[in-house]
């Protein structure tokens, strides 16, 4: 069958081996372009001026002053951007986050923008803009913006199916489970009851964004972007300004991080509208501290989790109560938490209720398997809490509650194949859980799941006549997936590697992509070059045919080379790629495949972290001293990378754990919008990161590939949290687990003696 | 405001500019000589994303400003490589996949150079404090550390015997895990 | 704004006075840089002290060391003598952000720079390091805990700059240490901090004492109690407690984004504790 996703098991000669990445030399010689790294000659400096109130009524911005300065070319705000969108409440949620309008909701909210000939010239303008506020009270704390009587975030915000009077910061309540879960705590011989906070944490990528925007007045534009999924940003963009698809023109620059905060637009519509009305090419290049302030940080959250177990281990029944902060735009992020949190069980009566909720906080964009953590840190946390209270080994009670193929998962779906047991067996077994611990030390373990995604998937392979390959993909490389997905072209052809050049397209070029996220990179960009290969070979095959005249059906390819079928051509030499493309413009032109597709069929993968950490008891400082990853890749393309991807998300869930927070003002300002206060990992805080790579298929790819880059930030939270615990003898129920936090931990068990 | 004239060096090329008073050694590579390999990720020296060397001295090229490298030697990363020879750094990062991103890389490198220029035979533990001062939130460090580790290996093999020309280092097979 | 790089002190001295207050001294830039980019500062010069070449050495005196006010703290770190007499002292100066700072870094931006945080400062308080001042009314000494009125605030006036930083010679049995506490391994301003240095008298007692804290008050704050605690000891756990205590009662910190009132309180007599244990082995306890 024709673009048969099904997974075969075929025995492979690239796939699985550890080649260098194509764009190595370029980025370590210094020569790979990012976001900031281009220019347009005329280019002007675009800058933009932030609220520095967490909500207040704009009740004029006066630009006449920074007009007048020389060398001063376009300044904008809300009413150079008016509503295309006929009032389409997401789209209107987008740019009104990118450009306030009427009020400012949120430390950091754009409020205006300026185009000037430099630097120096644009600053000294958004000095001259004096914008009237008057200031609103705000709330930035999750559940202090459910109360009644809380500041409204949004007065257009009604709960979803509920009150259609009633202004609320609730945007959406969402429920999820099977079972009755009444009757499963009636059963329990156990119930554990806690509460859990966390704090906001921020992607933390290093570049910046940055964009170069260049519009001309006949509507085309073209826009440079350091981007997650350069496709939707031009839809996203091209709707918002009022400008055509086809018309806009996005080219993703190397792109240096994102975890999720580039999958959004923020500054991209103001420097394209600051491009179109000075008419010149506008670069925007946001600060270290707008990046804090003015982009997508994931939520905090606030949650009760209870868990019902017999005294042989079988939980009878669980339910999460999430409280997610979306920031000041409602979005799903609760709703994720809801999904998640009990995917790794199979669990007779389970409930989830999420609430999305608004505070006068940035809009909340995704982050790494968005929503998993936190509510993975409460519910894994009260796994071991009722492990310790039926005295079973912690290990053997996920094992005995884990779920498995058949399972119906708590979010609705019955579950695949699936490696949540497998990850538990390794970890069962792992020399780490062999490991003494000495005094202060403690370990722990966690679980954690995330569903990865497929979605839209365009891509095109062109042969040389030299026999190399091109490929075009239309997601972006956030990682290393230029070399896997070479890999897989390779393999496909039965080429070598390093004839093939993969290269992500901008949007003129290939049809729409949607945005590398939800692990989907490698996933679906891999699937379309599987297929667009096939079709590549088809048109190989016919070529050969023609060649030797003989019909198509009796040409047969394998490891590269045409071969013609049956006796009655033996003295036919057999025909390699590279023949074939020799002889393409005298046997029908140019060669090539082409796939679009929406790949369905995206595995969900599981992980299971082990860690060991050690606590001063008189400063409450941790130190991580040894972390184990294991997680099912599906299928690992190029190991090393999957192996960095393990290592990253870890890395990214320690610091969550333990030291990352945004921490706001009661004058509802951010703090520490910085790498100085906003403690991300450095070097010297990690141990080297012990990964084990399963590999369960996954039936919906051809080669069993499942997402691999998000599931490891899911568990570090709960490991850590569980390690640190048992480290000090306190329960640590709110995260960051900063040293303070710890310290009070201990001198209150101290108190209570 | 007027500009300020430099002449200086920059990966062994005499270099002349004129920039601001208050403009940044980073904005001058990066605006002015047309060297963008150094990265802006914070501009208060938090990130490490700048990493050059001044009169070989590592510093953040954010928290340097341009006039003040009047007669010195800057090195970027630009400059590493000889020729179309990779420095052993380099040639490491790449086989032990030691960039994801890679917007950190070039600081990352620079600034292992000045670490292994005085402490040619680092143990881990130096190698990640020496390394503090460059985040990267892609990797981990782990295969950062372990591609520091190796080209420290390679220079002191180099080291050993000096006359040979080092070929470019085949990637060792490594098992599947 | 204007960019100048004298080569000698007074003429570094005289562009400082002719601006009234509105000039910059640029030593290594970490703080003033970060200054000039979020705007906080818009001076009409840059002095540039780097090219002054008596301010660029470490000298060893009759009294004890003179330190230039460009030196790097990296350069701090390279001289075995002053780090054999000064240990606290120096690992205080290394512990000043990344390698890359540590080459730009001084003790006296450090100190000048005024935050209660300043790593080098607890420990030249406790060396009883002193600073020599210039002006356009000449030169004179001050304690370095006398140079420092508050937050960001300096007792400098006008046109004046520091040239050195002095330390006294070390005599018999001494040693000095600085700890502070940070909640990564690097990269941190310390949430608080602790400098002792001691000298031992017969028999391994604790003959002289100085212990300095920072970041639990408004400037870096020398505990004379704390000293007293522990003079005529061998730091047995009495006194270190006393000791401790007695830094508990000297701290007047504040609640902010890097640590609590109660948190700093707390661990800054840790601090003192750990690092007394240090300077008395150092001297040989």
């Amino acid at each position: 069958m024709k673009d048969d996703p099904s997974f075969t098991n075929q025995a492979f000669k690239v796939i699985g081996t550890r080649v260098a990445r194509p764009d190595g030399i370029d980025k370590v010689t210094g020569r790979a372009r990012y976001g900031a790294d281009a220019s347009a000659a005329g280019q002007l400096v675009g800058m933009i001026l932030r609220s520095p109130h967490a909500h207040a009524e704009i009740r004029s911005i006066d630009t006449s002053k920074a007009e007048k300065i020389a060398g001063v070319k376009a300044i904008i705000t809300s009413a150079d951007l008016p509503d295309k969108v006929n009032g389409k409440r997401d789209m209107l949620d987008i740019l009104e986050n990118c450009m306030a309008r009427g009020r400012a909701l949120y430390d950091g909210h754009a409020v205006a923008a300026v185009a000037a000939i430099d630097a120096e010239t644009a600053k000294k303008a958004l000095k001259a803009i004096k914008v009237d506020y008057k200031i609103l009270p705000h709330v930035t704390d999750v559940d202090a913006a459910m109360q009644d009587g809380a500041p409204i975030v949004q007065s257009w915000v009604r709960t979803a199916g509920g009150d259609a009077n009633k202004t609320t910061n609730v945007a959406q309540v969402s429920q999820f489970g099977h079972g009755n879960i009444e009757e499963g705590f009636a059963e329990a011989d156990v119930i554990i009851e806690r509460s859990f906070k966390t704090e906001q944490t921020h992607q933390g990528y290093i570049e910046p964004h940055a964009c170069l925007a260049s519009v001309g007045p006949d509507g085309s534009g073209e826009l440079w972007v350091t981007t997650q999924g350069h496709y939707t940003f031009r839809t996203q963009c091209a709707q918002l300004l009022g400008m055509d698809i086809a018309k806009l023109k996005v080219t993703s620059s190397e792109i240096g991080g994102g975890f999720g905060g580039k999958t959004h637009v923020w500054m991209e519509p103001v420097a394209l509208a600051l491009s179109r009305k000075a008419n010149r090419p506008v670069k925007l290049v946001l600060t270290r501290e707008e990046v804090f302030r003015g982009t997508g940080p994931t939520c905090s959250t606030s949650m009760d989790i209870k868990v019902g177990a017999k005294r042989d281990g079988r939980i009878t029944a669980a339910l999460a109560v999430l409280r997610y902060q979306d920031g000041a735009f409602p979005g799903i992020w609760g709703m994720l938490g809801g999904m998640t949190a009990w995917a790794c069980y199979d669990l007779p009566n389970v409930k989830a209720i999420a609430y999305d909720v608004l505070v006068n906080r940035p809009k909340v964009a995704a982050y790494r398997a968005p929503s998993a953590p936190m509510a993975a840190f409460g519910v894994e946390s009260t796994m071991d809490l009722v492990a310790q209270a039926i005295d079973m080994d912690p290990v053997e009670f996920r094992l005995l509650n884990a779920a498995k193929e058949g399972t119906r998962a708590s979010y609705g779906p019955t579950y695949g194949p699936i490696g949540i047991r497998a990850t538990l067996e390794a970890v069962k077994n792992h020399p780490q859980m062999k490991a003494k611990l000495g005094p202060n030390q403690g370990r722990g373990m966690a679980c954690g799941f995330w569903f990865n995604f497929g979605g839209q998937t365009c891509s095109t392979i062109n042969i040389g006549t030299d026999g190399t390959v091109n490929v075009s993909v239309g997601t972006v490389d956030v990682g290393g997936s230029r070399a896997s997905l070479s890999m897989i072209a390779a393999e496909e052809l039965g080429v070598p590697y390093e004839t093939v050049k993969c290269s992500v397209a901008d949007t003129a070029t290939l049809g729409h992509n949607d945005t590398t996220e939800g692990s989907r990179g490698t996933f679906s960009s891999g699937m379309a070059i599987i297929f667009a290969a096939r079709n590549a070979v088809g048109e190989l095959r016919a070529r050969a045919a023609k060649t030797w005249d003989v019909p198509v059906e009796e040409v047969e390819w394998k490891d590269g080379t045409a071969y013609p079928m049956g006796d009655q051509h033996h003295n036919l030499k057999p025909l390699s790629l590279k023949d074939i493309a020799a002889k393409s413009p005298r046997t029908g032109g140019p060669i090539a495949g082409h796939n679009e597709t929406v790949a369905d069929g995206a595995g969900v993968s599981f992980a299971s972290h082990i860690c060991d950490v050690e606590v001063d008891p008189e400063t409450g400082s941790t130190r991580i001293l040894r972390y184990a990853v294991v997680q099912d890749a599906g299928k690992a393309i190029h190991p090393d990378y999957v192996e960095g991807q393990f290592q990253g998300a870890a890395a990214q869930g320690i610091g969550w754990a333990l030291n990352e927070e945004y921490v706001y003002g009661k004058d509802g300002r951010l703090q520490n919008a910085g790498f100085l206060d906003y403690r991300i990992p450095v070097c010297s805080d990690l141990p080297f990161i012990d990964t084990t790579i399963l590999e369960i298929p996954n039936p919906g790819h051809p080669y069993g590939i499942r997402g691999v880059g998000e599931t490891s930030i899911v568990p570090p939270l709960a490991a850590i949290g569980n390690a640190v615990s048992n480290a000090v003898g306190v329960r640590m129920n709110h995260v960051p687990m900063s040293p303070p936090r710890i310290l009070k931990a201990i001198k209150t068990q101290r108190a209570a003696g | 405001m007027s500009g300020v004239h430099v002449s200086t060096t920059i990966n062994g090329d005499a270099v002349e500019f004129v920039c601001q008073p208050g403009e940044v050694l980073l904005d001058v590579l990066r605006n002015r000589v047309g060297l963008t390999g150094a990265k802006e990720g914070c501009g208060t020296g938090d990130c490490g994303a700048c990493s050059v060397t001044v009169d070989g001295r590592l510093v953040c090229a954010c928290l340097v400003l341009g006039a003040e490298v009047e007669g010195r030697a800057v090195n970027t990363v630009e400059g590493m490589a000889n020729g179309n020879q990779l420095h052993p750094l380099q040639q490491k990062f790449i086989e032990h996949a030691a960039l994801q991103c890679g917007i950190c890389t070039p600081g990352f490198l620079v600034a292992a150079k000045a670490l292994l220029d005085r402490n040619s035979d680092p143990t881990e533990e130096q190698i990640r404090y020496a390394l503090a001062g460059n985040l990267c939130r892609c990797t981990g460090y782990d295969k950062i550390v372990r591609a520091v580790q190796a080209a420290a290996k390679d220079l002191a093999v180099d080291a050993t015997k000096p006359a040979a020309k080092k070929k470019a280092t085949k990637k060792p097979s490594k098992k599947s895990a | 704004m204007r960019y100048e790089a004298p080569t000698t002190t007074k003429d570094a001295v005289a562009l400082l006075s002719k601006t009234k207050g509105k000039g910059q001294v640029l030593a290594g830039g970490s703080d003033l840089l970060v200054r000039l980019k979020g705007g906080f500062v818009e001076p009409e010069v840059i002095v540039d002290i780097k090219r002054i070449p008596a301010m660029q050495a470490v000298s060893k005196t009759a009294s004890g060391f003179k330190i230039g006010a460009a030196v790097s703290c990296a350069q701090l770190g390279e001289n075995s003598a002053l780090k054999k007499a000064w240990p606290g002292v120096v690992e205080a100066a290394n512990l000043i952000g990344s390698d890359q700072i540590q080459s730009r870094c001084t003790v006296v931006g450090n100190l000048c720079n005024a935050s209660p945080a300043a790593d080098s400062v607890p420990a030249m308080v406790a060396a009883k390091a002193k600073a020599v001042v210039v002006g356009p009314k000449g030169k004179r000494t001050v304690p370095v805990e006398d140079v420092v009125a508050g937050p960001g605030k300096t007792t400098l006036k006008a046109g004046e700059l520091i040239e050195s930083i002095t330390l006294p010679a070390r005599k018999g049995k001494s040693g000095d240490a600085y700890l502070r506490f940070i909640p990564r391994t690097e990269m941190d301003i310390a949430v608080c901090s602790a400098g002792v240095s001691l000298t031992l008298g017969k028999g391994g007692v604790v003959a002289e004492a100085r212990v300095a804290l920072g970041a639990v008050a408004p400037t870096v704050v020398l505990v004379p109690a704390a000293a007293k605690a522990i003079i005529g000891t061998k730091l047995d756990d009495d006194a270190l407690a006393a000791m401790a205590a007695a830094c508990e009662a000297a701290c007047n910190p504040i609640d902010d984004k890097r640590g609590t009132v109660e948190f700093r309180t707390e661990v800054a007599g840790v601090l003192a504790k750990r690092a007394a244990k240090i300077a008395y082995q150092r001297a040989g306890g």
